[in-house]
C-alpha cells in the first residue's frame, strides 16, 4: 500500500541553523531513507524549493489568477515529499516516526488514492507506447 | 413493541457487537459488514420464532452473515460495480469453515476497539464510534445518551467509519512496541465512557447506567487479553465507583456525602473484586494513575468507622509525582484537613489559589468554605460557599451549597 509523507518545516528555523547542523540534519534524514529503501519502503521522494518561490494559481472570478507565495501562509511550509510503502496506516506511522525529519516539522501521512492512480497509469502508457 | 420485538432487541444487544466484529475482519469493510449483520438479523427474526435459536447464536449469526456478503458481493460483480479481486475475497469466505471460537470473537473485539480508538481519528468520533460498533447502542441511543441531535450523532460515527476506511486504518491488535500508548487511548475511552454514565448530571438515567456498565464490560474485555496493571487498575476503579452508585443521592436527587451514605447498600462484591483487583495491580510493581486511584477508593470503601488517612495521603503523594494536578493537589489537602486538622488543610488549598489555580473549579470553593466552617470563620466560609454556587452547574450540587449555606447563615 502507498503512502504519501508530506514533510513540512519552518523556513526561518531551518536559516537560522548553522551550515554544519544542516549538513548534519540532512545526512540524518538521508541515513534513515537507506534504512527504509533496505526495508523496500522507500518508493522515492521530491525536496521542494523555497516556499517563498511558490506560485499558486486559482480561480477568480472565472479565470485563472496567479498568485505569488505558497497556497496557505503558515509557518510551517511543505518541505518535501516521501513515498512509502507500507502494510496499513499503523505500519506507515511506526516507520515515519522513527524518521529524523520529524524532528524538524510535522509530516502529514495520507494513502495514495489507487482509483486514480490507476488512470494515470493508463494513460502514462498511452505516450509510452 | 411487541414481546417478540422487545425480546429481538435484547438478543441484538447481546450479539450485534460480537458479530459485527467479526465480521468486519472476514470481510476487511464497515459498511457490507454491517450490512450484512442486519441480514443476519433479519434471517434470525424470522427463523427463530418457528425454531429453537442455535445452540450457539453467535457463530450462526456470523455465518449466516457471511453467507449473505457473498451473496452481495456477486451481485455487485454482476452489475460490474467491482473489479476482479473481489473473486478472491468470496472465495476466501466460502472456504472459510474454520469454527468461530470463543477466542476468536474475544480477538475481534479487542481488533474493533483498537481500531475504533486510532489516534488518527478524532477523540470526539472515537467515544460514539465505541459505544456503537463494539457495544450495540444504537445511534439515537448514544445522541440521546449524550444530548445532542440524532443527526450531528450520526454524522460523527459515519465519518469515523470513512476515516477507518480512507486512512487505511487496519482492524488489528498494535504490536507489542505501540500497544502501551494504543492501551493508554483505549483506557481513557472506556474511563470516559464510565463518566459520562456515572455523572448523573442530565439525560436518561437508565441510558447513563448503561453506558457506565458498558464500560466495565470493555475494560473486562481488555483484561481478560491484556492483563496489564492499569486495565486492573481502571477495572477496580470504575467496580469501586459503581459500588455506591445508588446511595450517592437521596430519592429527590441530592447528594449524600460518603460518610453519611449507609454503608449496608453499597454493592459489596463490586468493593470485593476491586479490592482484589487493586491489590493485584499493586503486586505487579507498574501500575499507574488509575491503580493508584482505585487504591484510594478501595481504602475509603474498605473503612469502616476509622478512615487510613495516612493511607491515603500516601497514595495521592505518589499520584502527584506520577501525574502533577491541582485537581489531585486538592483532594490530598481535604485528606491532609481529616487527618491534621482544618488549617492544615485550607493552608494548601489558599496555596494552590494563590498560584492562580482551579479558579474557576467550584469544588475547590466548596473545599474552603467547609474548611472555613469548621474553623468557626463562619462570614469567610458563606463568602467562599457563594463563589463555589456562582461556579456550579448541576442541580444537585446547586441544592446541596444552598443547604450548606442556610445552615450557616442560622448558626
Amino acid at each position: 500500500m502507498k503512502f504519501i509523507c508530506l514533510g513540512y518545516f519552518d523556513e526561518s528555523k531551518w536559516a537560522a541553523l548553522s551550515e554544519s547542523e544542516q549538513a548534519r540534519l540532512m545526512e540524518e534524514c538521508m541515513a534513515y531513507d537507506d534504512e527504509l529503501r533496505r526495508g523496500k519502503h522507500f518508493l522515492g521522494g521530491e525536496a521542494l524549493g523555497a516556499a517563498t518561490n511558490a506560485v499558486t494559481l486559482k480561480m477568480k472570478n472565472g479565470s485563472v489568477a496567479v498568485l505569488d507565495g505558497p497556497f496557505t501562509e503558515t509557518k510551517e511550509v511543505l518541505g518535501g515529499i516521501l513515498l512509502l510503502e507500507a502494510m496499513d496506516l499503523n505500519q506507515a506511522i511506526a516507520l515515519m516516526s522513527k524518521h529524523p525529519g520529524v524532528k524538524n516539522g510535522p509530516f502529514e501521512i495520507r494513502c495514495a488514492d489507487a482509483a486514480v492512480n490507476q488512470q494515470i497509469a493508463e494513460r502514462n502508457l498511452r505516450f509510452t507506447e | 413493541m411487541s414481546a417478540r420485538h422487545q425480546q429481538f432487541a435484547g438478543l441484538y444487544k447481546d450479539y450485534a457487537g460480537k458479530v459485527l466484529a467479526t465480521l468486519v475482519r472476514l470481510l476487511g469493510d464497515f459498511d457490507l459488514a454491517e450490512e450484512a449483520m442486519h441480514e443476519a438479523f433479519l434471517v434470525a427474526l424470522e427463523t427463530w420464532q418457528e425454531r429453537q435459536p442455535p445452540a450457539n447464536p453467535i457463530a450462526w449469526l456470523i455465518s449466516t452473515g457471511r453467507f449473505k456478503a457473498i451473496d452481495t458481493l456477486r451481485r455487485r460483480q454482476r452489475f460490474g460495480e467491482l473489479e476482479a479481486d473481489v473473486q478472491d475475497l468470496i472465495d476466501e469466505l466460502e472456504q472459510h469453515n474454520k469454527t468461530i471460537n470463543q477466542q476468536s470473537i474475544e480477538d475481534d473485539q479487542l481488533r474493533m476497539i483498537f481500531t475504533c480508538c486510532h489516534p488518527a481519528i478524532d477523540p470526539q468520533i472515537q467515544i460514539p464510534l465505541t459505544l456503537r460498533e463494539l457495544c450495540g447502542l444504537t445511534t439515537e441511543e448514544i445522541a440521546s445518551a449524550y444530548l445532542l441531535p440524532v443527526s450531528t450523532m450520526a454524522q460523527r460515527i459515519v465519518r469515523g467509519k470513512h476515516k477507518i476506511k480512507q486512512a487505511k486504518i487496519p482492524f488489528v491488535i498494535p504490536d507489542l512496541s505501540d500497544l502501551p500508548e494504543r492501551l493508554d487511548a483505549v483506557l481513557s475511552v472506556i474511563y470516559l465512557v464510565f463518566n459520562e454514565g456515572y455523572s448523573a448530571s442530565s439525560g436518561d438515567s437508565l441510558l447513563r447506567t448503561e453506558l457506565s456498565s458498558e464500560a466495565i464490560r470493555l475494560a473486562r474485555l481488555v483484561l481478560n487479553l491484556i492483563p496489564d496493571a492499569e486495565v486492573m487498575g481502571l477495572l477496580a476503579l470504575m467496580l469501586l465507583h459503581e459500588s455506591r452508585r445508588n446511595v450517592r443521592t437521596d430519592a429527590d436527587g441530592n447528594i449524600i456525602l460518603m460518610e453519611d451514605q449507609d454503608r449496608s447498600l453499597w454493592q459489596h462484591s463490586y468493593i470485593e473484586e476491586g479490592s482484589a483487583l487493586v491489590r493485584q495491580a499493586l503486586a505487579t510493581r507498574r501500575f499507574g494513575a488509575y491503580t493508584l486511584q482505585a487504591a484510594i477508593a478501595a481504602v475509603h470503601a474498605q473503612s469502616t468507622g476509622k478512615t487510613d488517612w495516612d493511607q491515603i495521603i500516601a497514595l495521592y503523594s505518589v499520584l502527584l509525582q506520577i501525574e502533577p494536578s491541582p485537581v489531585i493537589e486538592l483532594n490530598r489537602a481535604v485528606a491532609i484537613a481529616m487527618r491534621d486538622g482544618a488549617q492544615a488543610g485550607l493552608n494548601i488549598v489558599d496555596a494552590i489559589l494563590a498560584r492562580g489555580d482551579l479558579a474557576a473549579y467550584h469544588k475547590i470553593y466548596s473545599t474552603r468554605g467547609e474548611l472555613l466552617r469548621r474553623l468557626g470563620q463562619h462570614s469567610e466560609a458563606i463568602l467562599a460557599f457563594e463563589q463555589a454556587l456562582k461556579l456550579v452547574k448541576q442541580a444537585p450540587e446547586q441544592r446541596f451549597l444552598q443547604q450548606k449555606l442556610v445552615q450557616l447563615k442560622n448558626h
